[in-house]
C-alpha cells in the first residue's frame, strides 16, 4: 500500500470549500455509503492519503494515515499476534481505518473490550476551516485539552477530515473457542446477563435462530475450564461465524427489508416488535429486519433506554438515527459550528439539519 | 476564555440565594478557608462564597442565578484533585457537590450504578462488592476522592493498562450547564445517539457543565488476582522487561514501577516489605480466571529472571498482595514524610524513551539541587516524578516548578502529554502552549464556547489564552513558524 501524505492538498480543497461554502462529501472506500443519510457534496477523496506511520508492538499503539487500509492493518497487528480488540467491521476489502473511525462501529467483541471509540488516543484531523490540528497522541493515558479525538469516532466526518489514527492494540488470545445452544431468545438474554455478572473469559455473546453462540477467548487452561463450567451441552462451531456476523455476510443479512439496530440496555426481555431479529453484543445490540413503523420502534427503543438506527435499506427521505432532544441537538448544532463554522464537512450525513 | 474581572456586591448577589437553605451558602472567612485549595496546596485562594446545593433544582437555579448575573462558577467534589482544578475564584462562587453523595441505584442485570457525584470512588465498589461486582478505575486517592471529580479529571489509576480510565467506564451523566439547563448525555445501552458527548464531558475538567450525576459501568470482581515484585539493578533494565512482558502478549492488570528513593520511602512508611537496596522494583499484577493467572503468573516470573531481576517475588496470599500494593499506593504520602513538600508530575511518555527521560530528569535533579523520587505507571507509560523541595526555603518551590516544567516539555518533545490522569487544571496552564499550537487552543476555545460563550465556568483552568501562551514564551513551535506573530510579546 502507497505511502503518500496529502495533508497538503486536503487542506487546500478544504480551505477552498470553506471560502465557497461549498460542501464536501468525504469519501474513504465508499464501503460504508449505505449508512447514515445522504448528503450530496462535492467528493472530497482522502483513501489516497495512506500508510502506516508507527508501530512498535511493544508500546500497544498503532499510528497510520486514515486511509490506509483496515486490511494491512490488521495483517500487520495479526503478524505481531495482536489485534484491534474491537473487531471493526470490514463491509468491504477497501475499507480504511479513517472510515472506521468515522462511523465508529464495532463488532461482536465490544461489549467484552470496549468499542471503537475506546481504542482511539490520538487523531489528526481537518477542521472545517482547513486547519491540520492533532489532538491526543500515541500514549494511553493523556488528559490534556479536550477529548477531541474520541469525539471524532461516530460524528461520521461532520466534525473533521480525519488525516491519521493513533488506535490502542492489545494482544490476541492465546486460544478461541467458539460453541452454541439450541435456546429461546428470551432465555438467551436471561443467561448472558448471568454469565456477564461472572468472571468468564467470553469475548462475544450472540443469540440467532432460536440458537445462542458464545465465543471465549484466553490461554488454553482457562477456555477449556470455562467450557467445562458453562454446561456439556454446548457444542463447538466454526469460529468463521463471528466474522460474518462482523461483516454483515451472514444468511441473516441478505434480506431487503429496512434493518434496524436497536442498541439497548443488555438485560431487556425480547421486544414484541414483529420481524427478523438477531441478538449480538450478550443483548445490547440488536438487528432487525422489519416493516414496523419507525416512530413506533424509535419510542419503544427510547422508553426501555436505548435508541434505533435505520442502519441498511432505508427510504431515501427516513431519518437515519435516533432524533435528539431539543437541548441536546441544539448543542449538537453548536459544537458542528465550532468545527466547522460554514458547514462544509459532510452536512446532513449524520442529521438533515446539520 | 474571557477574563472576569468585576462581580456585583457579595451581599447582594447572597441575597438573590434567599430560596437556598441558610446552610447551603458559606460566606463566613471561617467556613470559607477550608475550600481555598485542593489537593495542589501550593496554589491557594479563599473563596468570595461557597454553595453546597442538595438538589439538581438547586444546582439549576444557582447556575441560572450565576449567569444572569454574570458570575463565575468553580465546581469541586472532594477536594482531592491534584492539579489545583477547583482552585476558588475570589470573585466566583465555589459549588461544592459534597452534598450529592447517594447512590441511587444498582443495576445487577445490566452491571450499571447510578450514583451522586459526591459518592467516593471506593464507596462504589465496597456497595457492590456482595454482588460480585466492582468499579475498575482505581485512582490511589480512591478512599477520598469522589466519581464527580473523577470524571472531571478523566481519573486513571493502577488498573488503567487493561481496564481503561474513567471515560470508558461510565455509561452515562446528567449535566447542567451554565444556562442551567440539565442534559442527559449516554445511555444504559452500550452507546447512544449523535456525537460522543460523554468522552468530550470526560476530562473537561468543570469548562464545560456541572455534572450531577453518573451511571458507571460495573465489572464482575476477577475469580483470582495476583501480584509479582520484582527487583532490579537499574531503572532501565526494569523499563526493558516491563517490555519484555507486554510484548510476550501478556496484558497485566496492573504494571508499575518504582525507583530506590520512592522504594525506601514507601517501605519505611507502610512496610511492604520492599527490597530498599534495589535501583527499582517492578510490581505486575495478573487477574482473571484461575487457571489463566496461574499460566501468566508462570510465564511473567520467567520473563522477569530473563530480563535480569536480582529477585522475584510472588505475593502468598492475599494479605501480602495487599501489602505489596499498599507500598505503591501510599507512595505520595511515603515522600511527604521525607521533605517538607513535593511536587508530583504527570507526564505520560511512550515507554521506550524511560531511559532517555529518566537519565535526563536525573541530570536535571543535580542541576537544579533537589532529589526526585520516580513512581511510575510502567505499563501505560504515565511517569510520575515527585520533586522534593521545601517550601520554606526561599527559591526551592520556583526551582521546583522550573524543573517541573521542563520534565512535562520533555514529555511532549518525546511524543507524550504533560498530563496523564491528574489534569490541566492551573498547574500545567503554561506547558499547554508547549503541546498545543495556537489553531489548536483556538479550536478549544470554539469548543469551550459552545457550551459556555460567556466562559461562566472554572475561568482561567485548563485551556490557556493564547495571550497568555505569548507571554509564557514557551511556546509549540511547528515547522519552525513563530507562534502567534499577531501578539505583542512580553
Amino acid at each position: 500500500m502507497a505511502d503518500r501524505d496529502m495533508t497538503t492538498t486536503l487542506c487546500e480543497q478544504v480551505t477552498q470549500a470553506c471560502a465557497t461554502h461549498t460542501p464536501l462529501d468525504i469519501q474513504g472506500s465508499g464501503s460504508k455509503g449505505f449508512y447514515g443519510q445522504p448528503c450530496g457534496g462535492e467528493p472530497l477523496a482522502v483513501s489516497g492519503h495512506s500508510g502506516i506511520l508507527s508501530y512498535a508492538p511493544s508500546e500497544l499503539v498503532i499510528r497510520a494515515r486514515a486511509g490506509t487500509r483496515l486490511a494491512e492493518v490488521e495483517q500487520l497487528l495479526h503478524d505481531n499476534r495482536q489485534m484491534l480488540a474491537f473487531e471493526p467491521p470490514r463491509f468491504a476489502a477497501e475499507s480504511t481505518l479513517g472510515g472506521v473511525v468515522a462511523a465508529g462501529l464495532s463488532g461482536p467483541r465490544r461489549p467484552f473490550a470496549g468499542a471503537a471509540r475506546d481504542f482511539v488516543l490520538g487523531t489528526g484531523l481537518i477542521n472545517g476551516k482547513g486547519e491540520a490540528l492533532n489532538f491526543g497522541g500515541q500514549v494511553m493515558k493523556n488528559v490534556a485539552g479536550y477529548d477531541l479525538s474520541r469525539l471524532m469516532a461516530g460524528a461520521l466526518g461532520t466534525l473533521g477530515v480525519l488525516l491519521d489514527v493513533s488506535l490502542k492494540v492489545l494482544p490476541k488470545p492465546e486460544v478461541e473457542y467458539t460453541l452454541t445452544q439450541v435456546c429461546s431468545q428470551a432465555e438467551a438474554i436471561t443467561r448472558f446477563a448471568e454469565w456477564l455478572g461472572k468472571p468468564l473469559p467470553l469475548s462475544a455473546a450472540c443469540w440467532y435462530d432460536d440458537h445462542l453462540h458464545l465465543r471465549l477467548s484466553g490461554s488454553e487452561s482457562a477456555v477449556r475450564q470455562a467450557q467445562h463450567r458453562l454446561g456439556d451441552n454446548l457444542l463447538e462451531q466454526q469460529p468463521e461465524f463471528w466474522a460474518s456476523l462482523r461483516d454483515h455476510t451472514h444468511a441473516f443479512f441478505r434480506r431487503d427489508r429496512p434493518l434496524w439496530r436497536l442498541s439497548l440496555p443488555p438485560a431487556t426481555p425480547p421486544l414484541a416488535l414483529p420481524g427478523h431479529w438477531l441478538i449480538d453484543w450478550a443483548g445490547a445490540q440488536r438487528w432487525l429486519f422489519s416493516d414496523a413503523d419507525a416512530g413506533h420502534i424509535r419510542k419503544l427503543a427510547a422508553e426501555l433506554g436505548g435508541h434505533a438506527t435505520l442502519f441498511r435499506n432505508a427510504d431515501t427521505d427516513a431519518d437515519i438515527f435516533q432524533p435528539l432532544p431539543a437541548g441536546l441537538f441544539a448543542l449538537h448544532k453548536r459544537l458542528k459550528a465550532a468545527l466547522d463554522p460554514a458547514g462544509v464537512l459532510n452536512p446532513g450525513r449524520l442529521y438533515k439539519d446539520f | 476564555m474571557s477574563a472576569i474581572t468585576e462581580v456585583i456586591d457579595r451581599g447582594t448577589f447572597v441575597a438573590g440565594l434567599a430560596s437556598l437553605p441558610d446552610h447551603c451558602v458559606l460566606d463566613d472567612d471561617d467556613e470559607l478557608r477550608p475550600y481555598e485549595c485542593d489537593g495542589l496546596s501550593a496554589y491557594r485562594v479563599k473563596p468570595w462564597l461557597v454553595l453546597l446545593p442538595e438538589t439538581v433544582e438547586q444546582v439549576q437555579f444557582i447556575l441560572r442565578y450565576c449567569s444572569a448575573q454574570g458570575v463565575a462558577v468553580v465546581a469541586r467534589g472532594a477536594g482531592t484533585g491534584l492539579s489545583g482544578g477547583a482552585l476558588p475564584l475570589d470573585n466566583g462562587v465555589l459549588l461544592s457537590l459534597a452534598r450529592f453523595n447517594r447512590i441511587l441505584e444498582v443495576d445487577t442485570a445490566n452491571r450499571l450504578a447510578r450514583v451522586q457525584p459526591g459518592v467516593r470512588n471506593l464507596a462504589i465498589s465496597q456497595a457492590v462488592a456482595e454482588l460480585g461486582l466492582y468499579y475498575a478505575p482505581d485512582p490511589s486517592s480512591q478512599i477520598a476522592c469522589s466519581i464527580g471529580g473523577n470524571v472531571a479529571e478523566n481519573a486513571g489509576g493502577v488498573h488503567c493498562l487493561k481496564y481503561g480510565l474513567t471515560t470508558h467506564n461510565i455509561a452515562r451523566l446528567e449535566v447542567v450547564t451554565i444556562d442551567g439547563e440539565r442534559l442527559t448525555i449516554g445511555s444504559s445501552a452500550l452507546d447512544s445517539p449523535g456525537y460522543d458527548l460523554l468522552a468530550l464531558m470526560t476530562g473537561s475538567e468543570g469548562l464545560l457543565g456541572v455534572i450531577v450525576e453518573v451511571t458507571v459501568r460495573l465489572l464482575p470482581v476477577p475469580e483470582r488476582a495476583q501480584v509479582v515484585l520484582a527487583a532490579f539493578d537499574s531503572v532501565e533494565t526494569a523499563g526493558e522487561a516491563v517490555a519484555a512482558i507486554i510484548s510476550a502478549g501478556i496484558l497485566p492488570a496492573g504494571l508499575e514501577m518504582m525507583d530506590n528513593l520512592a522504594i525506601r520511602a514507601a517501605e519505611d512508611f507502610v512496610h511492604a516489605g520492599y527490597p530498599v537496596d534495589a535501583a527499582a522494583i517492578v510490581l505486575c499484577e495478573l487477574d482473571g480466571t484461575n487457571e489463566e493467572v496461574s499460566t501468566q503468573i508462570a510465564r511473567v516470573r520467567e520473563l522477569l529472571k530473563s530480563e535480569g531481576a536480582s529477585e522475584v517475588r510472588t505475593a502468598k496470599d492475599d494479605s501480602e498482595r495487599q501489602r505489596f500494593w499498599a507500598g505503591r499506593k501510599a507512595a505520595f504520602p511515603a515522600v511527604g514524610r521525607i521533605s517538607p513538600d513535593y511536587y508530583c508530575m504527570d507526564g505520560t511518555i511512550p515507554r521506550k524513551h524511560l531511559g532517555k527521560v529518566l537519565a535526563t530528569i536525573r541530570a536535571w535533579s543535580e542541576e537544579y539541587q533537589l532529589p526526585v523520587a520516580n513512581v511510575f505507571h510502567a505499563g501505560d507509560g504515565n511517569l510520575h516524578p515527585l520533586i522534593l523541595y521545601d517550601a520554606n526555603k526561599p527559591g526551592e518551590l520556583e526551582r521546583a516548578e522550573t524543573f517541573g516544567g521542563r520534565i512535562l516539555e520533555l514529555s511532549v518533545s518525546v511524543g507524550g502529554t504533560i498530563t496523564g490522569e491528574h489534569g490541566v487544571g492551573v498547574e500545567k496552564i503554561n506547558q499547554m502552549c508547549v503541546q498545543f499550537n495556537a489553531a489548536e487552543l483556538t479550536q478549544f476555545h470554539a469548543i469551550k464556547h459552545a457550551f459556555d460563550p460567556r466562559g461562566l465556568l472554572n475561568p482561567g483552568k485548563a485551556v490557556p489564552t493564547l495571550a497568555r501562551c505569548a507571554e509564557f514564551g514557551r511556546m509549540h513551535v511547528h515547522h519552525g513558524e513563530v507562534p502567534f506573530p499577531e501578539l505583542e510579546r512580553f
